[in-house]
């Protein structure tokens, strides 16, 4: 599995905890992107197409192929709304984080 | 010597100091050499060429752009575990100077001989010690040699303290520009059979690797960079240990070794005692008994190891000498030569209080006699206790149409 | 759909650069992570000093799923090097060795050990993800700016008009070594840029891949419009679409006719101070280089 994860990470309590030199796991993530965040994309399931446009453009590897759709990974979309925008069937909305009605 | 190796002992080769490092560099059997060319280590990396072209070493030789490259190229090849040799001297060192911090931090123990040569400007290819003692705060283990047979087997030994896996740090091995890098003598080449019994492979955890993917030469800011760094000065400091098990277990295998960071020649009760450095104290050691025969209780302590630096042992080895000087072919301009700073600081930590005097000769390849040392001796015989910013005098200086 | 069945054989599901902290619409970040979906997790990477390593790797946020390392700046080639070197020695099989280094990195500081790595017949894929500055450095100008563009140190004021010099070309510079394959591509046109990340992949010996990137901080324009101004720079001529292989150009996508450079510089604001003189230059350099680059390719 190559992708990059949060895990839980405490911090070392002295100099022989540390890896020799800076080396270590690969992907070992300790949050995500989320809180970057003013706007974020909502799919419209049902106007998708499934030409995966979206899926190419992000440059977070946040859309993610579901079945014939696509969906956000929430976790490390940061709202830039390249997806939204490059949508040809304006299948995804970008929605301010403020508006709390929509999820 | 066990029997089985003296058996296999066949007769010395009549070879350079230059030669010897190649030698030694084969025997270690390293995956990747990365080098450039700069007068006087060519031969070095001639040799090597050579043998790959005779198909007598099974190496990637890589022919890189620059000094930077070949560490640079060198590092790689460590991150994938790979063992790794390059040479180089002079404006060479210094050009790929961000390298060598990138490799001591990256923890990759890559063995560098460097053919110690003057600094431009001006322009001299000639030996002096500038140019690796200007890089003392590097993180490199540094180990200066005096003949071409610890030249070849301080290559192999620098590999075994290098890869240990409580050091993990790259070693620069100092051989004295032409001196030492080009004069001949004879040499006792290891089987490679020993050798490869000697030198265990090579492994580390500081590595990539397709099992198991690691991120490496990471970013760590003002919360972490510290611990990194000080992790890799203990483990240079655990070096000093290291290379004396090393030697002994030489030793033991070769019927070679070489006594540790520091040598001592005749210091014991000594009064009078010159430290040096690298190929000329084969003049200073001939000083110390000519000065004997004259009822003076000289003595020179000769440094192997700069870094880690041997405070203890200088200052035991001094602890009877009323007058101490230091002989180095460098000199921190405005201040010292970095050898006198190095010992001076040792035994301003210790009771010992002898007069101090530092001198400074070789530069730019100029010549070292018997008769220049025997001057520091009796400079040093008459020197009093002297106030700092006095203590520096540049041997063998042309002033006023003398010198 | 014929192509997104494609896709799916040519890309993994793995998001192996995840997790990162580049700017919002970063270019930079697709062309990684494009070409890592395309090289799979046998990957050993390389990235120097730049806005893909600094926003990648700051510990313990590692953002690479795969084998990666920073190299310095001045570097990243000969590390390279080193890496395919040892992977020989250790008989290491079925891997790729892919370096991403930005536009500084690649045809300034980090263009001695790009050329000596090609004259070596290096075995592996160098990716230069154009963003046309020295971006994480806060936007300084470097050798592949084009003329008149605004960065802080080709400033825009009353006796300068941004930067002054042509772009180097970088991609006729590496074809000039005799590469085994060059491309040019961009983020936003990802099925070109996919079919050459496999075509250097299936390479045996050195390629180069020069993608453009565009930067929404330092070229002033919205972070979604990141693919739709790239989209712009080969629609109006002033980015190539082409390839080198086997000693021969071969132009990829030839517009019937360019769309107006002044549109296209309008939407960035690092454009914003050019007047009709500078953009008659911009549009003379670029019919200039589309002469050079036809007849290289034999097309007149």
């Amino acid at each position: 599995m190559a992708s990059p994860f949060v895990r839980p990470y405490v911090r070392p309590r002295s100099p022989d905890d540390y890896p020799t030199g800076p080396c270590f796991t690969a992907g070992h993530l300790v949050e995500t992107n989320a809180s970057w965040r003013s706007a974020r994309p909502v799919l419209r399931v049902e106007r998708c197409t499934g030409c995966l446009r979206c899926y190419l453009a992000c440059p977070d590897g946040a859309v993610l192929r579901a079945g014939a759709a696509v969906r956000i990974d929430y976790d490390f979309c940061k709202g830039c709304g390249i997806c939204a925008h490059e949508c040809n069937a304006q299948a995804i909305l970008m929605i301010s984080e403020e508006n709390k009605d929509v999820r | 010597m066990s029997a089985e190796a003296t058996a296999r002992q066949p007769q010395p080769l009549f070879m350079s100091g230059n030669e010897a490092v190649a030698w030694g560099a084969r025997l270690v059997r390293p995956h990747v050499i990365s080098a450039y060319p700069i007068t006087p280590q060519t031969v070095v990396i001639e040799r090597l060429a050579e043998w790959v072209a005779e198909v007598k070493l099974d190496t990637e030789f890589l022919h890189v752009e620059s000094e930077h490259s070949a560490l640079s190229a060198c590092m790689g090849a460590s991150a994938l575990g790979a063992r790794t040799f390059t040479a180089t001297s002079s404006q060479g060192l210094l050009y790929m100077a961000e390298c060598l911090q990138y490799a001591s931090g990256g923890r990759f123990p890559i063995v560098m001989m460097n053919a110690n040569r003057a600094l431009a400007l001006p322009w001299n290819i000639y030996g002096d010690q500038q140019d690796s003692l200007a890089v003392l705060s590097s993180g490199w283990i540094q180990i200066y040699i005096e003949d071409a047979q610890e030249a070849l087997d301080m290559t192999i030994q620098g590999f075994a303290i290098a890869e240990h896996a409580e050091v993990l740090t790259p070693v620069m091995l100092n051989l004295d520009g032409f001196v030492l890098t080009h004069t001949y003598e004879p040499v006792d080449v290891p089987a490679q059979a020993d050798v490869d019994a000697f030198l265990p492979p090579f492994r580390t955890p500081s590595k990539m690797s397709l099992e198991a993917p690691t991120n490496m030469g990471f970013t760590a800011g003002p919360a972490h960079y510290t611990e990194f760094k000080v992790q890799q000065h203990r483990a240079i400091l655990r070096a000093e240990r290291v290379a004396s098990e090393v030697d002994q277990e030489f030793g033991r295998r070769f019927g070679r070794s070489y006594g540790g960071a520091v040598v001592p020649y005749r210091c014991e009760g000594a009064d009078v005692v010159l430290v040096t450095l690298g190929s000329v104290a084969g003049i200073v050691r001939e000083t110390v008994d000519r000065l004997h025969a004259r009822g003076v209780a000289a003595g020179m302590l000769k440094l192997r190891f700069m870094r880690p630096f041997p405070e203890r042992e200088i200052v035991q080895a001094l602890s009877t000498a009323r007058f101490v000087g230091v002989l180095e072919k460098d000199v921190s301009f405005g201040h010292q030569g970095a050898v006198f700073s190095g010992v001076a600081s040792a035994l301003a930590g210790s009771a010992a209080r002898p007069a101090l005097l530092n001198f400074v000769a070789g530069l730019g390849g100029r010549d070292i006699s018997r008769n220049d040392v025997e001057q520091m001796f009796d400079q040093l015989q008459v020197a009093t206790v002297r106030p700092p910013g006095e203590r520096v005098r540049f041997a063998n200086v042309q002033e006023n149409g003398n010198g | 759909m014929a192509e997104a069945a494609r896709l799916k054989l040519a890309l993994s599901d793995d998001e192996p650069f995840l997790g990162h902290k580049a700017c919002a619409g970063c270019g930079g970040s697709l062309a990684v992570r494009l070409a890592l979906k395309v090289l799979g997790e046998r990957t050993f990477v390389v990235l120097p000093a730049g806005c893909m390593s600094a926003v990648g790797f700051l510990y313990p946020q590692l953002a690479f799923g795969c084998n990666a390392i920073i190299s310095t700046f001045a570097g990243t080639a000969s590390m390279m090097s080193g890496i395919a070197a040892a992977a020989r020695a250790l008989k290491l099989r079925d891997y790729h060795v892919v370096g991403f280094a930005g536009d500084g990195g690649t045809a300034d500081i980090g263009l001695q050990a790009l050329s000596g790595a090609i004259d070596r017949h290096e075995n592996f894929i160098y990716i230069c993800y154009d963003n046309e500055a020295y971006m994480n450095t806060g936007v300084q100008k470097s050798g592949l700016t084009p003329f008149g563009a605004r960065t802080t140190t080709s400033p825009v004021g009353p006796h300068a008009a941004g930067a002054r010099s042509r772009k180097k070309d970088i991609f006729e510079i590496v074809a000039a070594h005799g590469i085994d394959y060059a491309a040019t591509a961009s983020v936003a046109h990802a099925h070109d840029y996919i079919r050459k990340i496999e075509r250097a992949r299936a390479t045996v010996g050195t390629s180069f891949l020069h993608v453009l990137a565009p930067c929404p901080t330092g070229w002033g324009i919205e972070t979604s419009e990141t693919l739709e101004v790239a989209r712009g720079a080969v629609d109006c001529g002033l980015w190539i679409l082409a390839e080198y292989e086997a000693g021969r150009y071969r132009i990829n996508k030839t517009p019937r006719r360019f769309k107006p450079v002044a549109d296209h510089l309008a939407t960035q604001k690092r454009f914003a101070h050019l007047g009709k003189a500078d953009v008659a230059i911009i549009e003379k350099e670029r019919d200039g280089r589309w002469a050079r680059l036809r007849r290289l390719a034999g097309e007149r």
